[in-house]
């Protein structure tokens, strides 16, 4: 048989997300948010989620329709205080939606660890503050360390620049961000890339995630842009 | 509250970029810290490293030319310079916590006199936490230098015996540089290495919350007119 990972259209790309899954969302801030996807998701109508993000939206679009959709039951994430997150501060002040502060480079590194099967790891971020108060601390040759676990994911919803059919990836600039930790640590990443390309299309000495972290891809030649749409909204 | 001849924002960052050397791999906090980065010596080559996976960023981008799959950590628009390189969160912050990265510039709501800082968040009922990279970037970086007022606006302050505010690191802060002075955290606590023209560490002693030291060698902290 061939290996061809590609759907014709975002809808059948998300489809099959159950109801308390635990979605891993690629971007920071407005970079690299596979935003057709999160739509997607929208219209498909999976609720009670799990949502891994840096952030936890901004504007009304991605993630942040997500939230206003009220599927999103908890919000795993580092900063997600921005200014124009305003759908979000709303749910967290009224008590609808949880929400779980991690340093970034712990969640960046917690999402790692799940994809390569590490249990745990011990880290000095955070150590003899109030993000480490309930978790184990040890000293390793002088220093203090806290123990943190990895995440998993069912689904992982990933924007990517160029996709071969066997779900090769490269990305563009600094929208790759969290995108090759969390293609690996979710059973099933979803991806939707600006172009399709041949196998053999991506030199091998250039692909950033390799397809064996990729289930689905689909081509959205033209993503809308989050932060170009915050800049209209905001444009008086 | 302003102590006459006190530097201005672009000043402090002025004085913060004359103690990062040549070749150095510099992150730079949110806010005031961002300033940095235009006033380092043009011959100088720094790597400026930036959370969300860019080493050798460059200057804003021009209006018109934004390309948003390009911003800084405050998710502004930016460019990088010949040399830079683009890596995913988990090998960014490799490079932050494996000691990798010279110097970070942060900001700060206070610093104790054994070098805690706290500045992610106020502990505010109400306000929604959040941290981002300045833990990671506290503990991980090789030295840490604040750029911050001396005091906040109402005058309480900044430099304090121990950290009322959630901590952010504990022991991480190599020096402070404020609109006053320039401080070294040291094992004895903090030194003034220089002051503004006409303060006395008597006057500055009154605006700090805890015991400074005056360094034999303190001199004048003067910054061109920017």
């Amino acid at each position: 048989m061939t290996i061809d990972k590609r759907k014709p259209t975002a809808t059948e790309a998300v489809a099959g997300v159950k109801d308390g899954s635990t979605v891993m969302i690629s971007g920071f801030g407005e970079a690299g948010n596979p935003t057709e996807l999160v739509h997607a998701l929208v219209d498909q109508g999976a609720a009670d989620l799990v949502v891994v993000n840096n952030n936890a939206g901004t504007g009304h679009l991605g993630l942040a329709k997500l939230l206003e959709a009220g599927r999103v039951r908890k919000v795993i994430c580092s900063f997600p205080r921005s200014a124009k997150s305003v759908v979000f501060q709303e749910l967290y002040k009224a008590g609808k939606t949880e929400l779980e502060v991690v340093p970034q480079g712990t969640l960046a590194e917690r999402i790692r660890a799940g994809g390569a099967g590490i249990g745990g790891f011990y880290t000095p971020t955070a150590a003899a503050t109030p993000l480490a108060e309930g978790k184990e601390t040890r000293t390793i040759d002088g220093r203090d360390y806290v123990l943190e676990y990895p995440i998993h994911a069912d689904v992982a919803l990933i924007k990517a620049e160029q996709a071969d059919p066997w779900g090769n990836l490269t990305y563009n600039k600094a929208a790759r961000n969290f995108a090759p930790a969390m293609c690996m640590a979710a059973r099933l990443t979803i991806v939707q890339v600006r172009e399709f390309v041949d196998l053999g299309g991506i030199d091998p000495e250039h692909v950033v995630t390799p397809s064996v972290f990729v289930d689905r891809i689909v081509e959205i030649p033209k993503p809308i842009s989050e932060a170009a749409a915050l800049l209209e909204e905001s444009a008086p | 509250m302003t102590v006459p001849g006190s530097l201005s924002r672009d000043q402090m960052a002025w004085r913060v970029a004359r103690d990062i050397p040549g070749g150095a791999a510099v992150n730079l906090g949110i806010g005031m810290p961002e300033l940095v980065a235009n006033h380092v010596a043009a011959d100088q080559e720094i790597i400026f490293h930036c959370e969300n996976g860019i080493l050798g960023m460059g200057p804003m981008a021009a209006p018109g030319e934004e390309d948003f799959d390009l911003v800084t950590a405050g998710k502004k628009p930016v460019t990088v310079l010949p040399g830079a390189a683009y890596f995913d969160s988990a090998l960014s912050f490799a490079m932050i916590r494996g000691g990798h990265i010279d110097t970070a510039v942060l900001g700060a709501f206070q610093i104790s006199r054994t070098g805690d800082l706290a500045n992610w968040s106020t502990g505010e009922p109400g306000v929604t936490p959040a941290v981002g990279g300045a833990m990671d970037l506290g503990v991980g970086a090789r030295r840490v230098f604040i750029l911050s007022t001396h005091t906040t606006r109402d005058g309480t302050p900044k430099i304090v015996e121990a950290c009322t505010y959630p901590l952010t690191g504990t022991g991480i802060v190599s020096a402070v540089y404020t609109d006053l002075a320039v401080i070294d955290m040291t094992e004895d606590g903090p030194v003034v290495r220089e002051m503004i023209e006409g303060l006395k560490i008597d006057a500055l002693q009154a605006l700090s919350g805890t015991r400074l030291a005056l360094s034999p060698d303190c001199a004048v902290l003067s910054a061109p007119d920017l």
